[in-house]
């Protein structure tokens, strides 16, 4: 295990002082980025900087960096995932149809939703390691595979395209409680989403830097191969990995699902590009083995300021889109561009 | 998973018929306990609504009718229209066949499909004329009757179709206009979920048209709930004078009551469409009003008129649209409506 990122600070740490060692970090580019973003959309946006505002803007980076978060993991372990969008609709669609048709009390569904989720993630990592195909390959077919049958199933249980109301059940307030509630902190009224996308960054952050496991991602990341051949369990880093997306996938479902009490079944298309994204704007490389959890948090901060911070300044929506694209382009041009001035300087 | 619902259903029958002693019941409560049950809502409380079956009631030859429409995947909307001709088909003898795609290009080919397999009446949707053109008039050619439906009132008769039936958009948006200024509000923010729908901006141009105060239009993404109530509520937060938002897709009102009654400052909520969450809040008041444009409506009517056509050379509207919208239901609507969207029928 010779190219772990443990050895290669202590390489850093043999050749300069903190200050020079600092811009190393994966996420470093990102942290520029969002403040470049903060202050722009600080002076352009009116009402962006009010508690209120950034409890809003906080939330909807929350939603996307519960996910990207795990993202940037596999990313980091050399994997995509374009499954991940949909399997969050899946775990909502899985634990609200099942508290109805059974008529069971919510917590049982949140329950049951859980083994089934992450028996998805399991699917993908099992057939990544078992087939050696690219994993673009196999999550594009569960990505298809389970909008297909989110739709179907649905539509043949319930009978609608969207799941039933089960705010009236047994156990709704208590798991809305957990998983889409509000809290007060120092007068800030913020969503529990927050917390559940902190405690997930601590986690990832614990074990991509203090671990074991942490070490072997980068390695199977870095180079597989070479991996393998110092004992590293790459296939069960991929496993676990992917295993990690789908707990994430149940988080944000049960999110979805308590935040709104009825799912439709069609959603989450298109939100796994948008993890990605979040991932690669803090740091992760496309090609793997470099990047952080605490970068793909940043890179969610991101993507949630850039898309309501658009609607504070009230530009004309027409150009929505654009202005998104635009801003993320920039961002990712300057992370990028740190983080060479920091390789050339070290 | 089956005995899970067995019980969570069968116990309680149980505790209903035999009463005979407290111990049933307490073994019955203690039973549903264990198991997980919820004793409110949920497949038991919908079981225990009566529902409404059919069987055919005519006996003319079984006729093959197919409905293309523009609808995406998993739209609550489309749903509904589908289960409107459905019911229509059951009690016309007629074999009906439904595909959809929201891209014009492959509905064309879904079209030319079904003049393939030569079927005897075609119901289509013209969202993107243009693109449906030559294929409408290949079916007209071919001899199949053809009706439309929900979009293209100005091109349905150019094309040899014999009826249209609908909504005039901007006419639905005037009646949503008028409703806002009798309620005396002053501005309006028009939530389109679909950027570059025509039916969309037409809707929130009738309200411009009609309503004396302002709109403003907010694009949102439709197939990403969170991110939907964060865009809503950062606009409202960005815009205090903003006093009712118009959705213009069913799902969304719920949504952005939500984001209302986060952000502070009472907008009232005001949608197009109907579903069991928007006739919930009409009840609750959360939601003011909404236009229904009848789903339900277009898809029995063109079945049954077609039908019409074949058996008695029937025909409706004498070139004009005929008109299934805009109804406008408030709370005091709300009991009868409820009943009806429980079952996707409204």
């Amino acid at each position: 295990m010779t190219a772990t990122p443990a050895a290669l600070a202590e390489d850093a740490a043999e050749r300069g002082p903190v200050a020079r060692r600092l811009p190393a970090r994966p996420e470093l580019g990102a942290v520029v980025g969002a403040a470049a973003v903060l202050v722009f959309f600080a002076l352009a946006a009116d009402g962006f900087l009010r508690p209120a505002g950034l409890g809003t803007v906080l939330y909807a980076a929350s939603t996307i960096g519960i996910m990207a978060v795990p993202v940037a993991l596999l990313m980091i372990g050399g994997e995509f995932d374009l499954s991940a969008g949909v399997m969050v609709t899946s775990s909502a669609l899985v634990s609200s149809m099942f508290s109805y048709q059974m008529t069971a009390n919510t917590w049982v569904g949140v329950a049951v939703s859980l083994p089934v989720t992450l028996a998805i993630g399991f699917f993908n990592g099992w057939t990544l390691t078992r087939t050696r195909l690219p994993s673009f390959i196999i999550t594009l077919g569960t990505f298809l595979m389970l909008t297909g049958l989110n739709l179907g199933l649905t539509k043949l249980i319930g009978g609608t395209v969207s799941t039933r109301a089960i705010g009236d059940m047994e156990g709704f307030d208590s798991a809305r409680a957990v998983f889409a509630s509000d809290i007060t902190v120092g007068g800030f009224q913020l969503r529990i989403t927050i917390v559940w996308w902190l405690a997930l960054v601590a986690a990832a952050t614990w074990i991509l830097l203090r671990t074991r496991a942490g070490n072997w991602i980068f390695a199977t990341g870095g180079n597989a191969e070479a991996a393998r051949a110092v004992g590293v369990p790459v296939d069960r880093v991929r496993i676990g990995l992917y295993t990690g997306v789908a707990l994430a996938a149940w988080i944000s479902g049960q999110h979805l699902l308590f935040s709104y009490d009825v799912v439709q079944s069609g959603e989450g298309v298109g939100n796994e590009l948008i993890y990605i994204a979040a991932a690669v704007i803090g740091g992760c490389l496309l090609t793997g083995g470099y990047g952080s959890a605490a970068g793909a948090a940043v890179g969610a901060l991101i993507f949630g300021m850039t898309s309501k911070g658009i609607v504070y300044a009230q530009w004309d929506p027409s150009w929505f889109k654009f202005f998104l694209g635009a801003m993320l382009l920039l961002a990712t041009l300057l992370n990028a561009w740190i983080r060479k001035r920091a390789e050339a300087s070290s | 998973m089956t005995t899970a619902g067995g019980v969570c259903r069968g116990v309680r029958t149980g505790a209903r018929t035999g009463i005979r002693t407290r111990a049933t019941a307490l073994a019955a409560v203690l039973a549903l306990a264990l198991a997980g049950c919820s004793s409110t809502g949920g497949k038991r409380a919908e079981e225990e609504r009566e529902r409404a079956g059919g069987r055919a009631a005519v006996d003319t030859p079984r006729w093959t009718f197919a409905m293309v429409t523009h609808s995406g995947d998993g739209d609550t909307y489309w749903d509904i229209v589908r289960s409107g001709a459905e019911q229509a088909a059951v009690k016309d003898n007629v074999e009906f066949v439904y595909s959809h795609d929201k891209e014009a290009g492959r509905q064309a080919q879904l079209v030319q499909a079904a003049i393939d397999r030569k079927v005897d009446g075609l119901i289509v949707t013209l969202a993107k004329p243009e693109a449906m053109e030559a294929v409408v008039r290949e079916a007209v050619k071919a001899g199949i009757p053809v009706v439309t439906i929900n979009s293209g009132q100005d091109e349905s008769a150019d094309l040899g179709a014999l009826a249209h039936i609908g909504q005039d958009e901007s006419v639905a948006g005037e009646a949503v206009g008028q409703e806002l200024n009798e309620r005396g509000h002053d501005k309006a923010l028009c939530v389109v979920h679909e950027q570059g729908n025509v039916g969309h901006e037409e809707r929130c141009d009738g309200v411009r048209e009609a309503f004396d105060g302002e709109v403003e239009n907010l694009y949102v993404d439709g197939t990403n709930m969170p991110s939907v109530e964060s865009s809503v509520e950062a606009e409202l937060q960005s815009d205090r004078d903003v006093d009712t938002v118009v959705t213009l897709g069913a799902p969304f009102a719920a949504t952005a009551a939500k984001a209302v009654k986060r952000a502070g400052g009472g907008a009232e909520v005001n949608t197009f469409d109907l579903n069991a969450q928007v006739a919930a809040g009409l009840r609750d008041g959360t939601i003011g009003f909404a236009v229904d444009q009848q789903p339900y409506l277009q898809g029995y009517e063109a079945v049954d008129l077609l039908w019409l056509h074949r058996y008695n050379g029937n025909m409706l509207g004498g070139g004009r649209p005929v008109l299934t919208g805009p109804q406008l239901v408030t709370g005091d609507d709300a009991a009868d409506l409820e009943k009806y969207t429980e079952r996707g029928t409204r």
